[in-house]
Parts: structure tokens; sequence; C-alpha cells
């Protein structure tokens, strides 16, 4: 089959691999109809996340026909699905509670000592993400193996365009999650870094869960467009002071909950980010953490910080004492996709919720790594890049 | 300056005593402890038949039952090679634990013993100790090696994937491929 393949910083290729197999019985093996590229994909592009191996099958955010099924799956030939990004168990402790990025099980044993070390605890598997998430295969690319397909993948009514719930994969549930995490009351008004897809539909949640205001963040003119599409007021921070903005925006109390949707390669020339941005590129590997510095900094006393954006490593001059003093409390994680699916699915299908909106690009997966370098050089027109195995390429 | 540590003196907090910093490194004993969602008596159970440890122990080629007690182990070594003992089972209580030792004459003299206990909504902790006699000269110190891949490492990721296995019905593997998976599983 043909593959999304990862070798190096900047340089994915389209390569001819082996087709997966059923090994495990709880597999399905699933010929992929739609693919995403994802912001967390660009962390990997840019050769920030460590255990990454040269030809490794990147994607995580997918789904297609289902086409062979293990003994124990429950799946059936024909099926449609959307696949969570998270490889989970389904029967262990987390799996129980619904904390499903936590899954004991999902990772491989021999790739869970990495997690350990960094960590104190090894995490869940995860589709095309690192060897520190299990090494598994993800799905930029015609086919892929699922291991536990009777606890992940959500059959889709098979009427549904792919558009409409591709997004269920990770991002939906993330910006979701990130809103749940915010732990927003009526009256509230919250702050959104970052007008990413997460950003955006972290935005859209917001609202959805009953606040009064939301103010996004971001540089990039069109993106902020989207979010005021959504309601949300807007702060460009190359325009204008963020935190000012901010603390004249909300009568100088601060924003009742912020949400940091950036993650570890926040952009633009602020003190901290230069300095982290050196020792990173040096391997003195701090994380790029002005987003989430200044949401801390932002929020109201005894507010709430979620924190959906990613960050891998350590950190230098996180404001601890603000924190502290301010008596915030911060809630964060890979999002527990599983949880989430069928009530976001019924919302799609109700048509509460939209996901369409921020697709600007549909490409063959043979020119994914053109997807890759667009979404990466221009973030303010490409806001999200859908690859299809079966779409024809167009001609140059 | 710090305090001098008497390696033989007593110990004044509850940490288990494998995680003692008095350690002596001549020793070898490593304990690794585990929650399996499943119950002990189920746990144990598996464990005792001794056929089921193959399953999910890395390194190991066979594990061949000799009488009710004893069984004969032969590990995977490094060029090709193997290496053999005769383990005997010298205690065991029904659900909580078992207690082995390999039997006169082996290359590595080890023992060992698995616990079971119940942990209530959360299952099963699982702990296993092994002491095993560094052993010497030249073939000794190949054999050292291979069980050194990190004895505690190795013991952690066989529990990991009993767990799998208990829990799940699999062990999970991030192979695509019949042929990856033979690969990784030597
Ligand atoms: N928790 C999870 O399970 C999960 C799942 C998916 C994605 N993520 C993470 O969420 C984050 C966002 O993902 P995405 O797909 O939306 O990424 P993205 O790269 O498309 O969007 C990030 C946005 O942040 C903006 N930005 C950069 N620096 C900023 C700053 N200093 N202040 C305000 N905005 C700034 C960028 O202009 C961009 O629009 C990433 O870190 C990603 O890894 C987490
Ligand atoms: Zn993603
Ligand atoms: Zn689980």
């Amino acid at each position: 089959m043909r593959a999304l393949t990862w070798h190096g910083k900047h340089d994915v290729r389209v390569d001819t691999v082996d087709d997966p197999e059923i090994l495990n019985p709880r597999d399905a093996i699933i010929k992929i109809t739609a693919t995403a590229i994802c912001g967390s994909d660009l962390h990997l592009y840019d050769g920030y996340i460590p255990t990454m191996q040269k030809g490794d099958i990147l994607g995580h955010e997918f789904m297609g026909e289902v086409v062979e099924t293990g003994s124990r799956s429950t799946l059936q030939r024909g099926q449609k699905v959307v696949v969570p990004f998270t490889i989970a168990c389904g029967s262990c402790y987390h799996c129980g509670k619904h904390q499903y990025s936590a899954c004991d099980n999902g990772n491989p044993a021999e790739n869970q000592d990495i997690g350990r070390e960094l960590y104190g605890q090894p995490m869940s598997g995860l589709f095309g993400y690192s060897h520190l998430t299990g090494g598994y295969a993800g799905g930029q690319a015609e086919y892929v193996r699922v291991p536990f397909s009777d606890v992940g993948p959500i059959v889709i009514p098979e009427h549904i365009e792919d558009e409409k719930v591709l997004f269920l994969s990770d991002i939906l549930p993330t910006g979701w999650m990130a809103a749940e995490n915010a732990e927003i009351e009526p009256g509230d008004t919250v702050a959104v870094w970052g007008c990413g897809p997460v950003g955006l539909f972290a935005v859209q949640s917001a609202f959805l869960l009953g606040a009064s205001r939301v103010i996004a963040i971001d540089h990039f003119p069109r993106r902020l467009e989207l979010a005021k599409r959504f309601g949300a007021e807007t702060i460009n921070f190359e325009e204008s002071k963020t935190y000012e903005a901010l603390m004249e925006m909300t009568g100088g109390i601060g924003p009742d909950a912020v949400i940091d949707a950036v993650g570890l390669e926040a952009h633009g020339f602020f003190v901290d980010n230069v300095i982290d941005q050196i020792k990173a590129s040096t391997f003195m590997g701090t994380d790029r953490t002005h987003s989430i510095r200044q949401a801390i900094v932002a929020c109201r006393k005894g507010g709430r910080v979620s924190m959906p954006a990613v960050y891998g490593g350590v950190v230098d001059k996180f404001p601890l004492g603000a924190f502290m003093e301010k008596g915030l409390t911060l809630k964060t994680g890979q999002t527990h996709v599983q949880h989430y699916m069928p009530a976001l699915l019924n919302a799609i299908v109700e048509g509460k919720i939209d996901t369409t909106f921020l697709i600007s690009h549909t490409l063959p997966l043979e020119q994914a790594p053109e997807g890759y370098k667009m979404f990466h050089d221009n973030q303010n027109e490409v806001t999200k890049v859908v690859l299809k195995p079966d779409l024809a390429v167009a001609a140059q | 300056m710090a305090t001098e540590v008497d390696p033989d003196g007593p110990q004044h907090d509850d940490a288990p005593v494998t995680t003692s910093k008095k350690f002596r490194s001549d020793r070898t004993l490593v304990a690794e402890a585990v929650t399996i969602n499943r119950p002990s008596r189920e746990l144990y159970d598996f464990w005792r038949d001794t056929a089921n440890l193959a399953g999910f122990m890395e390194n190991i080629a066979s594990i061949e039952p000799i009488d009710e007690v004893r069984s004969r182990w032969t590990v995977k070594a490094p060029a090709g090679r193997e290496v053999s003992w005769e383990a005997v089972i010298t205690n065991e209580v029904p659900g909580e634990q078992i207690t082995w030792q390999s039997a006169e004459g082996a290359d590595v003299a080890n023992s060992g013993r698995i616990e079971f206990r119940d942990a209530g909504a959360r299952g099963t902790v699982v702990r296993a100790v092994i002491a095993y006699d560094p052993p010497a000269g030249l073939v000794g110190q190949l054999i050292a090696k291979l069980f050194q891949r990190e004895p505690r490492i190795q013991t952690r990721r066989d529990l990991r994937r009993f767990k799998q296995l208990m829990e799940t019905g699999e062990i999970a593997t991030a192979a695509r491929t019949k042929a990856q998976l033979e690969k990784d599983n030597g």
C-alpha cells in the first residue's frame, strides 16, 4: 500500500510499504477514505517529538471502511467508522473511569519504559505518534491496523459524508474536552489562545457549554475571522497587547477560564519564547510555552486553566507563583476521545455542530508531503488539510 | 557531608526493602508490582499453570512441566544459544503466592516469589520478587549479561504483558505485519 512516512525534520514522503494484517483477535483492518493532518503532526514534522524512527507512518485522524476483522472484533465488513487517535483497551482501571488516554494496555510493554522514565508512568498508545506512545503505524495511508476495534471505532450512518464526522477522531472531542475542563459557569468569560482547529472547536464548545463571552487570540486574520463567525471577540497579538486587552475587556478581573490551544511551538517575538527557542534548537530541550505562561498570568483569581495544547518535556520560568497565589486550577491531558464520540456524533447528526467549515484543502494521499508543507508554511490560509487515498492526483 | 549509612543497619520506614538506598550492589534482588483488574484467584490459577508462562514472558524458549512442582526452563541466549535449568516450587498458597527456587546445579542460581494481593475494586496487586546469584566464569558472565538485560526491566515488561493478557485477552503489539511481529518476538 501507499503511506505517508517520516524521514526526518521537514522530510515526509509517500512510500510503498507492506499492507497491515490482523495480528490480534480484537484487531480490524480499515481501508482509509479520509484522513487529516493535525497541529500535533506539525510537532513531528518540526522534529520536536523524540523517539521517531525513519519510515514511521504518520496520521492519527482517520476514518474509513472495515475490510477485515479479527475473531473478537465487534465490527462488520463494509461498516463506515471513525477511529479515535487514542488506543485503549476498554477493560483496565483507567478505561473503566473513561480516562481512555491513560489506558494501561494500549501501549506495547516494551514501549512503556520510555514513558515511565519521562513521565513516571507510561501513557496509552496513540496512532502514528512516535515510539513513546507505542510506535503504531498511523492512518495517513491506504490501510491501517486498528487494535481493540471492539472499543475504539464508532460506526457512522452510511449517508453521512466523511467531512462531517472525520474530526470526531481527535480535534472535535479535544476542543470539547478543553471547554469542559474549563468548568464554565453561566456568565463566564473564556479566553482561548490559538485559533487552530483545536482552539476553534474550543470556542464553539465553550459557547455550547454556557460561556457568555469568548475571547479568541491568534495572529492569523483568517483564523481569527473563523472564531468571530462563532461569536468570539478577537485579539490579534501582533496588533494588540494581549494581557492589557484582556484586562480591559474583562473590567480588570481577567478571564474566568483560560484555554491554551497553542502548544509547544508558540509563535511570536516574546523574550521568554526566544530563550525557549534558542534552547530547543540547541537541544537544551525546553518546550516553548509562551501561551500557557500568558494564560496563567491573565486568568482571574481562583479561575480555571484548561490546557489541551501538547507539551512533551520540561519547562523553564513557569509562573508557579502566580499559579499558587491566585489559587488556579489546571486541567489537561490527551483527549479521552472514546468518551466523547457518541454524544458528539449525535450533535453532528442533529446539526448542532458543524465541522466542515474548517477544511480549507483536500488533497490526494499522494500529495501529502505538499499538504504538510502548506499547513506548516501558510497557517493563515491553510486551516485544515484532508487527505484522500482515492482522489486522483491533479494534473500539474 | 552525608551521614554514613550502615548497609546492615535497621530500617526505619515502611518502604519495600527492595527500594532501600542502602542496597549493596553485589546483591541482586529485584521487585516489581503491577495492579491487574481481575480477581486474585483467576490470576493465581493462570500463573500456577506453568505451561501458560512462556506465552507472556520475553526471552523464554520453553517451560516444560516435569511434575506437579518441577519444571524445566529454557531461555534464549545470544548467538542462537540456549540456557536451561530446573525450577522447583517450594511453597504455594492458593490465590496468594507461589515461591520457587532453581534446583541444584543451575547455571544461574535463582529464587523468587510471586504474590497476589486482593486490591478490592482495583483487582489484584501482583508483585514479583526475584533473587539470583551472579554466576562466575566466562560462560557465567555471558549468562549474567543475558539475565541482566536489566532484570528489573525484564520483570516489569513480563508483568505488563501478563496484565495485558489477563485484562484484554491479548498482548499489545505495534507491529503491522505477521513478519514484523515474528521478528519482534525473536
Ligand atoms: N490534548 C489532545 O489530545 C490534543 C489533540 C489534538 C491536538 N492537540 C494540540 O493542540 C494544539 C493545537 O492544535 P491545532 O491543530 O489547533 O494546531 P495549529 O498549529 O493549527 O494551531 C495553533 C494556533 O496557535 C496560534 N498561536 C501560535 N502562537 C500563539 C500565541 N503566542 N498566542 C496565541 N496564539 C498563538 C497559531 O497561529 C495557530 O493558529 C497543538 O499543541 C496540538 O498538538 C492536543
Ligand atoms: Zn490530532
Ligand atoms: Zn484500558
